[in-house]
């Protein structure tokens, strides 16, 4: 096992004298987490497949017209949530409760909550992505799960909180390493800005265009703020973790922490939408800031980054390197489509989906690919990674990724100019895309692939410690006949 | 940044500040808007759809059908056409004033639009401009209107007459504005095409009312029995030539028709107050008339079957 060495710049390395040993905390975080990342894993291949189904409906109309179920409007829209609620959220949560526990010296408070919490959550995944191929999703991008999911994730999400809370209140360190700020940030925003959404869209809707504005804020406040604090936290703590050097700067963190907060929150809002122009004004203002943002978070990483002394995992650190190049491009994306004369040319194609992918995919998921390499060795308590398949996973991830999104982005552009000059068909421009999108096609074909291997990787852990378990269980059972018998005689 | 409270209660401003904003903000605003009253007109808008038309928008919502089309059109600007409607009684006087206030108006041109009016005598962008001349006009005893076109890749493609406003989803929950125009955007499909068979064939076969359409096919919305004796008075009547299952015909379900109904009831072209538009559609010219491109959109030829354009006059 690939034991950080004490030299590590992060608290977590140089506990206080009280503080419980390190294989301690981890033997405590085993069950959740491994949990977490397991069902997120099957998720994401699910996801995948379910969105390789989909895009093969942009090449053949005619493809399973016959099955309600299977049509384009309900695999796109449940591959999407299959990804955000069924890993992203998990893999975000599975991330925290280790780093809460880890960073705080203490042992994981209430893993049985946790571990019921987790269960929650993966039912009301099940029964929302079941729900939106059956006809009840609820129309909002990202907020597309019915409902009666809703509070099944919500129940979840807040069991697995309470275990992560009481961690943190529980933390033998005094200083808190920057990733908590963000943890902790992270940990009520969600529950907040889902029963807002739950509240105003599903259960009392409210009138008119409002609905349109409070989808947008909750998309925005789960891709661009929920995503970006506790995929930052893990690149904050993983990068000095896997180099071996101290994170470069402790302020620079906070004015992330900052912006993020502050800024990102108000960002989302379409320029053109038809609501009273402070809305997109005020957006547009919020997202500009963004642009410090990304610097900051690039020199931070590239500053910590600078002299890998000694990787110490470098499976993970591939997967945050290239999870932080994803961001800045994410974040320029968003940027420089705010700006009203860009966003009159990108709105409405296929370039909001191709940066949408790269944040969430590229930026969050991959970072939380690198994230579960680095902890699952250590909660499993034994190493086992197979390089050959964590690097498999890279490539398929990464050139997945990058097949999807070019092509996309491209057609996004191309659509967003032809669409501009009236005298252009629609049908040829959207044809056009069309073509392009084959390519998309191959790049989720990859990215299944990918996933197939990130399942099979966390799936040999499983096997592993269910194995050791026994084991230990049966040669304690062992000990046991033998002290009984001894005793008999 | 070492204390868990003030860690908390920092991220919790923070919070509070943007679901004020954009929460709590446009449902205090939009949350509350009336229906108002039309341009010129004393009819308010936008009526209620009908009970069809509301389930079919929950046809709409649980088949995604907003994940490929929009339902907003957009507006660069506007142009005002000032157009001479009377001469009055002095003629020789509003001759003069239009030399003086349009001398780049070649004089034969000039004649010419006196002689027959209505005519148009400026398209320009600028209010101001507008006001003068049309003053210059009262003043010599003519007469003119003002016609307010709005303008826009979007509606010159024919997809509306004004930009959407936030009004035209009033009564829609939920609201679907769209974000992505894999297909055509529907906020007038109605008006566009109000022939309900139109509709429905489109939705069970699209590449049978527009050759080399993407969209998918909804066979899952219509029943299909074999023709026996009697055709049902339901069954949906193809173009000649493009029938998808010969020997069959296609029934609609509830389902069905109620998406049909809700996309006959897209038609935000209502003159308002926030939106003003005084000119018959741009589409009636618009370039992607069949004329030119046949099928180029889903649009059908543009008048077909669309009631006689009546635009309000303001001023």
């Amino acid at each position: 096992m690939n034991e950080p060495r004490p030299s590590s710049p992060s608290p977590a390395a140089t506990p206080a004298p009280t503080a419980c040993p390190v294989a301690a905390i981890d033997r405590s975080c085993r069950l959740p987490v491994l949990f977490l990342f397991v069902s997120g894993a099957a998720w994401l291949l699910a996801g995948s497949v379910l969105s390789l189904l989909a895009s093969i409906h942009l090449h053949a109309p005619n493809f399973l017209s016959h099955r309600a179920a299977l049509g384009y409007g309900r695999l796109q829209p449940a591959s999407q949530e299959a990804l955000l609620y069924g890993f992203c959220l998990p893999a975000a949560m599975g991330i925290g409760l280790w780093l809460f526990a880890r960073l705080g010296s203490t042992p994981l408070v209430q893993p049985g909550l946790a571990i019921f919490g987790s269960a929650f959550w993966n039912l009301g995944c099940a029964f929302g992505i079941g729900g939106i191929l059956a006809g009840d999703a609820t129309g909002f991008a990202a907020f597309n799960l019915p409902g009666y999911a809703g509070g099944m994730l919500l129940a979840g999400y807040l069991l697995v909180s309470i275990s992560a809370a009481l961690t943190f209140h529980q933390r033998k360190v005094t200083t808190l390493f920057p990733s908590l700020w963000f943890l902790v940030a992270a940990l009520f925003w969600f529950p907040w800005i889902f029963t807002s959404a739950q509240l105003f869209l599903v259960v009392a809707p409210v009138r008119g265009m409002a609905q349109a504005v409070i989808a947008w804020w909750y998309a925005n406040n789960l891709q661009n703020v929920y995503l970006w604090l506790t995929g930052l936290a893990a690149v904050f703590y993983l990068l000095p973790k896997t180099t071996g050097n101290a994170l470069y700067s402790r302020n620079l963190a906070l004015l992330v922490f900052w912006l993020v907060l502050v800024f990102s929150s108000w960002g989302g809002i379409p320029a053109s939408a038809p609501v009273p122009a402070w809305i997109p004004t005020l957006s547009l203002v919020a997202t500009l800031v963004s642009l410090v943002t990304v610097f900051a978070v690039l020199t931070a990483c590239r500053r910590t980054v600078r002299r890998p002394a000694a990787p110490v995992a470098p499976a993970s650190l591939r997967f945050v390197r290239f999870g932080v190049a994803s961001f800045v491009v994410a974040g320029l994306m968003q940027v420089v489509a705010a700006f009203p004369c860009v966003s009159a040319i990108t709105d409405f194609t296929w370039y909001g989906a191709a940066r949408t992918q790269i944040n969430v995919f590229g930026f969050f998921a991959m970072v939380a690919f690198g994230a579960i390499y680095f902890i699952v060795p250590r909660v499993a308590g034994f190493e086992c990674l197979c390089p050959k398949r964590t690097k498999a996973h890279f490539w398929l991830a990464a050139v997945g990724l990058v097949l999807t999104v070019v092509p996309e982005a491209v057609a996004g552009l191309n659509e967003g100019l032809k669409l501009g000059d009236a005298n252009l068909s629609f049908l040829q421009i959207s044809a056009d895309s069309f073509h392009l999108m084959r390519v998309s096609t191959l790049g989720i074909l990859s990215v299944v692939l990918g996933q197939a291997f990130f399942l099979v990787n966390l799936l040999t852990y499983v096997i592993g410690t269910s194995r050791k378990w026994v084991l230990a269980e049966a040669s304690a059972a062992t000990t046991d006949r033998l002290k009984t018998a001894g005793v008999n005689s | 940044m070492n204390y868990g409270p003030l860690l908390f209660l920092a991220a919790f401003a923070a919070m509070s500040a943007s679901w004020f904003g954009f929460v709590i903000g446009p449902q205090a605003q939009l949350g509350r808007q009336q229906p108002a009253a039309m341009l010129g007109s004393p009819v308010t808008y936008p009526a209620n759809r009908s009970g069809e038309a509301r389930q079919g928008l929950q046809i709409y919502r649980a088949n995604g059908c907003v994940e490929c089309h929009s339902q907003q059109v957009r507006q660069t600007g506007t142009k005002l056409i000032v157009q001479l409607v009377e001469l009055g009684t002095n003629q020789p006087a509003l001759a003069a004033t239009l030399k003086r206030e349009l001398p780049s108006l070649p004089e034969a041109e000039l004649t010419r639009a006196m002689e027959k009016l209505p005519a148009a005598l400026l398209t320009t962008s600028a209010r101001p401009d507008a006001d003068v001349l049309m003053k210059a006009i009262a003043a010599a005893g003519g007469k003119c209107s003002l016609q307010i076109v709005p303008v826009g890749p979007d509606l010159e493609r024919g997809w509306g007459k004004r930009r959407t406003v936030a009004g035209d989803f009033l009564y829609d929950s939920p609201v679907l504005p769209g974000y992505q125009r894999m297909g055509p955007d529907l906020a007038n499909v109605g008006a566009r095409n109000p022939d309900l068979n139109w509709q429905l064939c489109h939705l069970f076969w699209p590449r049978s009312e527009v050759a080399g359409s993407g969209m998918p096919a909804c066979e899952f919305l219509f029943e299909k029995l074999p023709l026996g004796a009697v055709r049902s008075p339901d069954a949906l009547v193809f173009p000649a030539g493009t029938d998808p299952v010969p020997g069959f015909q296609v029934i609609p379900t509830p389902a069905a028709r109620s998406l049909a109904a809700y996309l006959l009831s897209l038609r935000a072209d209502a003159p308002l107050f926030e939106a003003p538009f005084s000119a018959p559609a741009v589409a009636a010219t618009s370039t992607n008339a069949p004329a030119v491109a046949p099928g180029s959109t889903n649009a059908p030829a543009p008048a077909a079957g669309t009631p006689p354009a009546n635009p309000p006059k303001t001023s």
